[in-house]
């Protein structure tokens, strides 16, 4: 047995670097403790290093200099006697997916050399608290994304590890699953005193932990309880509103020197000072109709107080105004009774939605509801089944390439040139787009110039900051001035500094009147929405606005619900119709 | 469980869900049955060394009885069609067009400067651009003239020409078919590219998919998981060398004059160089695509071209002599040839199943070498 009293994981001045074309520092001089029997949240925005950690404390990989002992293990030494005691659930879950669940079950209980004996009782207790027992005889592979997430983590749990090291379990799941991942991992930290480290780029689960290491950069900025982490951020943090639009109403406040941060939330937007001292009428000054008044500090707040020192300008709404192809009212894509099956499978069933001009429309749900399917049929890419479906006035079983034309797509991964230089990406969709001459220059400065691209113009995409290749990926999607922009989760694995970033441009076009139509899986990203549908099983659930959404699903007492227990309640009431 | 209790059941465990994995997916069953079917039925029947119905211009200034005589001495054999031409430039032209592989040219003197024992020339062209082929042809020709002047003196009680005959003899094939030599080749070389193929692949597959990650913080150890990977494929290679060794038997008729427990063992032997190679690539690529790509460079470009299977290895230059030494499959086609076609002849086969052994131990000893439970 080892000693009780010394941490989980001590890492004591760990550095590593990788090499290759761009070396980078992965972590630097690291130092810090992970307790026994606590739940401890890894966050930092992208690139910070918390992968490299975690796969060093899994004994993945070896620092070039410093000590990491692991239930009292040195892993340099003897990385076997602790993997026999710890588990590691990497970011795709390790599940064979060609193996059934049980299956997967029996490998890693052979692997992780549990007992025959203790076998079948300890499947029954795993199956139980994930929910799997009536699927044991699946294939992994059809399960669903949060299905998948927690058979991960019961193969992981098999031999009831002291330590469970969670890299990013979350990302990408829906937020009913999530939630039931975190009361399987709080369970397990109650009944079984198991020691947990768990990496996250989502920061409301920051909350949810015991203690937070907040890394940046490969150095630790903060270690401590997350309420300690937002407890100096009282006095600072506001919720207001006026008598403008929520877009208006955020840039106002984006433009506002005193302002750190603006967020929209419901009709009102969530505001951070840059300092405790600054009266809070400094902050609405000039705003019409302003309310203005105290609200709880979040972890989320404190994270970009931290990582947020020099704030880059938000963009002005500069951007040209598309040519103008409909009235300002009219709808702009019209999907009427749109079905899509592949087989017997029904992916998309007889969806009807209308975005309207200058929208920005969310489609909303869970992994396998069929929202990248449906987008994929709005952008052409994908053949309808039955329905119809009219983008820009134009029918896209009769016309795609024509409506095409007047589409902007931006794909979950950007689809950059990594080795040519920005300016010559720029060149190349241009010329994609069938740009030449003057106007190919034109539209070129500009795209320099809306996205502030000038000082990296030859520097090659793959070396950009992320901020940055997303606004490369954007001014790209943009080149030939479309009246509408398809953003398929662009925000996916992307951290919240980059995201802010993000969405004022989105903001902004939006301003300038394109039409935005974006899936995501952020619920806060939600409330950037001016509408939204929230699909499940390849049924429209709820197509509304997100105040609305968010008042309808409020508990008694509660002002307005959060988008994520608007969205929960919503696909719970959806389960319970389906089972009745 | 004690320690080797546990370590059994890891292995087992790898081996179980291997095989399921192969059970399940169509592509491994496909590269070790279905691929080997095809190249053994495309390279079996396609590559042929031996010149048959080769087509002869005979060109006959004025014809005769003795001109008559040869050229029906050539239609008879199957080795030539016979095309009559009675002027040498039509010929030339057919030649040219490729509708004809060769020219036998007699001249208007023909008859007479044989009957009058002048020495009667016979002109000999052949189209020399696949140089192989119009070695063949023209020895082909030369050996129908020689029957035909014998036969010619014999009838007419003249002295022969020759006062020796040659008298060939062919030791082990004795119909000097081709394929029965390309065949046993063609097993190795394409065995070579399934072995290879099966393990590059599955190592690959699981860096990309992101399992190998977390197989490897599991207590398992490397050699474990090697041979949980190597033994399954080891049986699933194994099958289909029988079957390609079947087909060289019984669709290509290739007499196996050797033991089958021989034959079985030199495979096996060879199944875990080539199994071993492909490990080695996967460990390094650790992408599937990649280790294809490699896999088919490294193993079977070298093992078609410097094994000896196709292109004679005596009569390659010094240097290139040298690298053969070092393409696994060269020792193979020599054991599969010899135990085919000659039987169990040992001073043969120990040395090369000794060769084999070796790169087997050394090609294993690296991949341990590079295989490491830590990602890079």
């Amino acid at each position: 047995m080892s000693d009780t009293s010394s941490p989980a994981i001590r890492v004591r001045g760990v550095t590593r670097r990788f090499g290759g074309a761009r070396p980078v520092q992965a972590l630097d001089a690291l130092t810090l403790d992970v307790q026994r029997g606590k739940v401890t949240g890894l966050i930092g925005p992208d690139g910070a290093g918390k992968t490299t950690l975690m796969r060093i404390a899994a004994g993945l990989l070896l620092p070039d200099s410093g000590e990491i002992r692991v239930l009292d293990t040195d892993m340099r030494e003897n990385p076997l006697a602790a993997q026999s005691r710890l588990g590691y659930m990497p970011q795709r879950f390790g599940l064979y997916e060609d193996l059934t669940v049980q299956e997967n079950l029996d490998l890693y209980a052979d692997l992780q050399g549990v007992e025959p004996a203790r076998r079948a009782g300890r499947y029954r207790e795993l199956m139980h608290m994930t929910g799997l027992a009536p699927f044991t005889a699946r294939l992994a592979g059809h399960l669903s994304g949060g299905m998948k997430q927690k058979l991960g983590l019961a193969c992981t749990l098999v031999s009831s590890p002291q330590l469970l090291l969670l890299d990013e379990p979350t990302v990408g799941v829906d937020p009913v699953s999530r939630r039931e991942l975190w009361a399987i991992v709080y369970r397990l930290v109650r009944e079984q005193h198991m020691s947990v480290l768990l990496s996250t780029a989502y920061l409301d689960e920051a909350e949810r932990c015991d203690d937070v290491i907040l890394l940046h950069e490969g150095r630790l900025l903060g270690q401590q309880a997350p309420g300690a982490f937002s407890a100096p951020m009282r006095g600072r943090v506001w919720q207001v509103s006026a008598d403008l639009g929520k877009r208006r109403l955020q840039q106002r406040l984006d433009l506002n020197p005193l302002v750190l941060d603006a967020l929209t939330e419901g009709r009102h937007a969530r505001v951070v000072s840059c300092d405790a001292r600054t009266p809070p009428e400094k902050l609405v000054e000039g705003l019409p109709g302003a309310r203005i008044q105290a609200v709880q500090p979040r972890f989320e707040d404190a994270f970009i107080a931290r990582l947020q020192q020099q704030r880059p300008t938000p963009p002005a709404a500069t951007f040209t105004a598309p040519r103008t192809g409909s009235k300002r009212d009219g709808a702009v894509i019209e999907v009427h009774e749109l079905s899509r099956r592949f087989g017997d499978f029904v992916a998309v069933n007889r969806v009807s939605f209308e975005v309207r001009r200058g929208e920005i429309f969310g489609l909303l749900g869970a992994n396998g509801a069929g929202k990248s399917t449906t987008f994929r049929m709005l952008c052409g890419l994908l053949p309808v089944s039955s329905g119809t479906v009219r983008v820009a006035g134009v029918d896209l079983r009769r016309a795609a390439a024509r409506a095409r034309g007047r589409i902007g797509y931006m794909a979950q991964r950007f689809s950059l040139y990594g080795n040519l230089s920005v300016r010559e990406n720029l060149n190349f969709f241009a010329s994609a787009y069938g740009l030449s001459g003057a106007i190919r220059r034109e539209r070129i400065a500009a795209a320099m110039d809306d996205f502030e691209l000038g000082p990296f113009e030859h520097s090659a995409a793959l070396t950009l900051p992320l901020g940055y290749k997303q606004r490369l990926a954007l001014a790209a999607a943009l080149m030939h001035r479309p009246d509408i922009l398809f953003l398929d989760e662009p925000t996916s694995g992307v951290d919240p500094l980059a995201r802010r970033e993000f969405w004022w441009h989105i903001n902004a076009l939006a301003e300038a009147g394109v039409t935005v139509l974006v899936t995501t899986h952020f619920m806060d990203e939600a409330n950037y929405c001016d509408r939204l549908v929230i699909m499940a099983d390849g049924e429209v659930l709820a197509e509304d606005s997100p105040e609305n959404l968010r008042a309808r699903f409020r508990q008694p007492g509660e002002e307005e619900a959060s988008m994520e227990d608007a969205f929960i309640a919503l696909i719970e009431q959806h389960q319970r119709e389906k089972a009745a | 469980m004690n320690a080797a209790q546990r370590s059994r059941r890891r292995l087992t465990g790898m081996v179980r869900k291997e095989s399921l994995q192969i059970l399940r997916d169509p592509s491994s069953i496909a590269i070790a049955f279905v691929l080997p079917i095809v190249m053994l039925l495309l390279f079996g029947y396609g590559v042929s060394l031996d010149a048959r119905d080769v087509r002869i211009g005979f060109v006959i200034e004025s014809p005769d009885g003795d001109s008559a005589e040869l050229r029906a001495a050539f239609d008879e054999s199957e080795y030539f069609e016979a095309l009559v031409f009675h002027a040498i430039q039509p010929a030339e032209q057919a030649l040219r067009h490729h509708d004809i592989d060769g020219i036998v040219w007699l001249r208007s003197d023909f008859s007479h400067r044989l009957h009058a024992g002048l020495g009667a020339t016979v002109g000999v062209i052949v189209n020399g651009v696949d140089a192989n082929q119009a070695r063949i042809t023209e020895g082909y020709i030369l050996g129908a003239w020689q029957t035909w002047l014998n036969h010619y003196a014999e009838r007419r009680g003249l002295p022969e020409p020759f006062p020796i005959a040659l008298e060939q003899r062919v030791w082990f094939n004795p119909a000097v078919r081709s394929r029965d030599f390309l065949v046993p080749g063609l097993v190795a070389v394409i065995m070579t590219l399934i072995g290879a193929l099966l393990t590059a692949l599955v190592v690959a597959r699981e860096w990309e998919r992101g399992t190998m990650e977390a197989l490897l913080v599991t207590p398992i150890h490397i050699r474990e998981l090697l041979l949980g990977k190597l033994i399954p494929y080891f049986v699933l290679g194994m099958g289909g060398m029988l079957l390609t060794v079947a087909m060289a038997r019984w669709q290509f008729d290739v007499p196996l004059r050797g033991s089958f427990a021989v034959l079985l063992a030199a495979s096996a032997l060879f199944m875990l160089v080539a199994l071993a190679m492909g490990l080695l690539i996967s460990i390094v690529a650790r992408n599937q695509f990649v280790a294809g790509q490699v896999a088919i460079i490294v193993t079977f470009l070298p093992a078609f071209i410097l094994s000896g299977f196709i292109f004679d290895i005596h009569s390659m230059p010094w240097a290139i002599q040298q690298i053969t030494w070092l393409i696994p499959a060269r020792y193979f086609v020599s054991i599969l040839q010899t135990v085919f076609l000659a039987g169990n002849v040992w001073s043969v086969i120990l040395p090369n199943a000794a060769a084999l052994a070796l790169m087997g131990a050394l090609l294993l000893a690296l991949v341990r070498r590079k295989a490491g439970k830590r990602l890079e």
